[in-house]
């Protein structure tokens, strides 16, 4: 994609990423939903970049889906924050990266609320003291973990076996990005490129050889909207966003949707699903979906992971049409089995969905 | 100046929200909520901004604080560097604490977010811990999912996961002293006094309605809660 004008100076939207020694905070959505894209990252940043990623198995949920939904206190939520810094500090870590976007951007708020408000900061300095005893560094850099992905996306491209190229034509594939509003949205200069033109996805495609594409709602939000998907009341609302997101790229013709946050590709998958059994309307090719990856999962692609290793099995738009345009290999019998290969049998064939 | 604008005053997000907003309407232009119900963030903004009590306390019983998704779009796109967003969760945390969420079709939802997200963060350490929920409360996450639920542990093991384990890793087992430092944390902070009080309004509420209340999530009150739509909330 040609950068130029509005564009080429967002690009300068950069953040400091702290090159190593991470203390990894996970994700509760990416745990349940892409639990392989976890394991990846981790394989990623031990096996392929040799880094120190740290992780006490005491961290908890920074409470962001309470949080979000209202349950949770503002003093509740800083003081459950305030002690994954102590569990941080206390490891010896300064650099704190979450891999939920959920996450930074409570972290982000939280240390922007105490920028502003030392008194607050010192309130959750007590409350964490009395309810804990511990007491906590503030971190020295935050970064998403998508952020140290971009940060090392040329080294992954230098090991990368594939590229995001169709095989038959030569020509790059179109993606399109979704960055998760909580990335940038709050504070547009904590993300690398903002929020009006994000490039924290946008380097990796690039970068991996695919093509960048535009469209009208690329900032739309992806509909979850913590209750009002959760609760199922409400839930017409998840699926508008999804769906007015659908029709605007649809013109466009993407090959594939990367995303940032853990929550946007269940959603952005599960409702295509929906609306093909609802509606019988596809987005992809002949009755196919578009497939909808974490950065993770692409990373993993182009650096010759099997894709049942990072878990694209899970995902309820089929991954084998895209697979196959860019020549990644696989094995359709072990799509569905335990770790010693075994088969767990396979899902039900969706009525309109093609798979 | 009346007693609830003073109390919105004390939620340092109220403060960081809003600072003499213009009405501009540039938040309800780029509001995903706006696009799907009615609802206009400008028009919140300037009822707060008015200080009138009647009003705050109609807008804190009423089905509107309850439709914004929290995507914080209006922060992005507001001229002035308000974020309307903030604002809703300082109505939200003042409409609980006071008692008038029960007055709303949405804000009565709350004890379905208490009881499912908050039983979760209290009991495991996590908001989401979905063994066990199934495409009966979310037909849209399809049969993939009934498979993944049928072979919860078996997959996670596949793809690097520790379910219940020891140690690090992924849906592992958190330290039961983890735990109780949490919900130590919700005791000191108010977290707790907020989950009593969604529990004892709604206990009100469902005698009030003539709805079965009880523990969990198998009774009258919380399945009508959970599904009940009156079909008036929506943009034409």
């Amino acid at each position: 994609m040609k950068v130029e004008g509005k564009q080429a100076i967002w690009k300068e939207y950069q953040k400091e990423i702290a090159d190593d020694k991470y203390f990894y905070v996970r994700s509760c959505v990416r745990q349940n939903f892409f639990p392989g894209s976890e394991t990846t990252f981790l394989r990623i940043m031990r096996d392929e970049l040799g880094k120190d990623v740290f992780e006490n198995p005491c961290h908890t949920t920074c409470t962001g889906i309470g949080y979000h939904g209202d349950i949770v206190p503002v003093d509740t939520m800083m003081t459950v924050v305030a002690r994954q810094f102590a569990l941080m500090t206390e490891a010896g870590y300064e650099n704190l990266v979450p891999s939920c976007i959920t996450s930074f951007g409570i972290y982000t708020e939280v240390l922007d609320t105490w920028h502003h408000f030392p008194e607050v900061e010192e309130k959750v300095r007590k409350y964490l003291k009395q309810a804990t005893g511990r007491e906590f560094k503030i971190p020295k850099n935050l970064a998403h973990a998508s952020d140290i992905i971009y940060k090392f996306r040329k080294e992954i491209a230098q090991k990368a076996k594939f590229k995001l190229v169709d095989k038959e034509t030569g020509k790059p594939l179109k993606v399109v990005d979704h960055i998760g509003c909580h990335y940038a949205k709050m504070f547009p200069d904590k993300g690398v490129g903002g929020a009006e033109y994000p490039y924290v996805l946008t380097g990796m495609i690039e970068e991996w050889g695919g093509e960048v594409i535009d469209y009208p709602e690329r900032r739309h939000c992806c509909g979850f909207g913590f209750r009002q998907y959760l609760v199922q009341a409400n839930r017409g609302y998840s699926m508008s966003c999804s769906h007015k997101k659908f029709e605007s790229m649809e013109p466009y013709k993407p090959d594939l949707i990367l995303t940032n946050c853990p929550g946007c590709p269940m959603f952005l998958d599960k409702w295509q699903y929906a609306i093909a059994e609802l509606e019988g309307k596809t987005y992809g090719k002949d009755g196919h979906g578009i497939p909808v990856f974490t950065y993770e999962e692409l990373a993993g692609l182009v650096l010759g992971y099997d894709p049942w290793d990072i878990g694209l099995q899970v995902h309820q738009v089929s991954c084998e049409p895209l697979l196959d345009r860019i020549g990644i290999l696989y094995d359709s019998s072990k799509k569905y089995s335990d770790k010693n290969g075994s088969s767990l049998g396979v899902p039900e064939k969706p009525i309109n969905l093609k798979i | 100046m009346g007693k609830l604008y003073d109390k919105l005053l004390e939620d340092v997000r109220f403060q960081e929200g809003v600072s003499a907003c213009i009405n501009c309407g540039t938040c309800t232009a780029i509001c995903a909520a706006a696009s799907f119900y009615n609802y206009d963030p400008r028009v919140i903004v300037d009822t707060v901004q008015s200080r009138d009590e009647d009003e705050i306390k109609d807008l804190l019983k009423s089905d509107t604080i309850w439709y914004c998704g929290e995507c914080m779009s209006c922060k992005t796109r507001c001229p002035r560097g308000n974020a309307p967003g903030l604002v809703i969760m300082a109505l939200r945390s003042l409409s609980q604490d006071e008692g008038y969420f029960v007055e709303s079709e949405k804000g009565r939802q709350q004890l379905f977010m208490k009881r499912v997200i908050g039983g979760w963060i209290l009991d495991y350490g996590y908001c989401l811990y979905l063994e066990g929920i199934g495409t009966n409360m979310y037909a849209e996450q399809g049969p993939v999912w009934d498979w993944r639920q049928k072979f919860w542990k078996e997959h996670l093991d596949r793809l690097g996961g520790n379910y219940k384990g020891e140690g690090p890793g992924i849906l592992r087992k958190i330290p039961e002293e983890a735990l109780n430092e949490v919900r130590k944390i919700f005791e000191v902070t108010g977290g707790n006094a907020r989950f009593e009080k969604i529990e004892e309004f709604s206990k009100q509420k469902a005698k009030e309605l003539g709805l079965e209340f009880g523990d969990g999530i198998d009774n009258e009150y919380f399945s009508h809660i959970y599904t009940h739509n009156n079909n008036s909330h929506n943009r034409e």
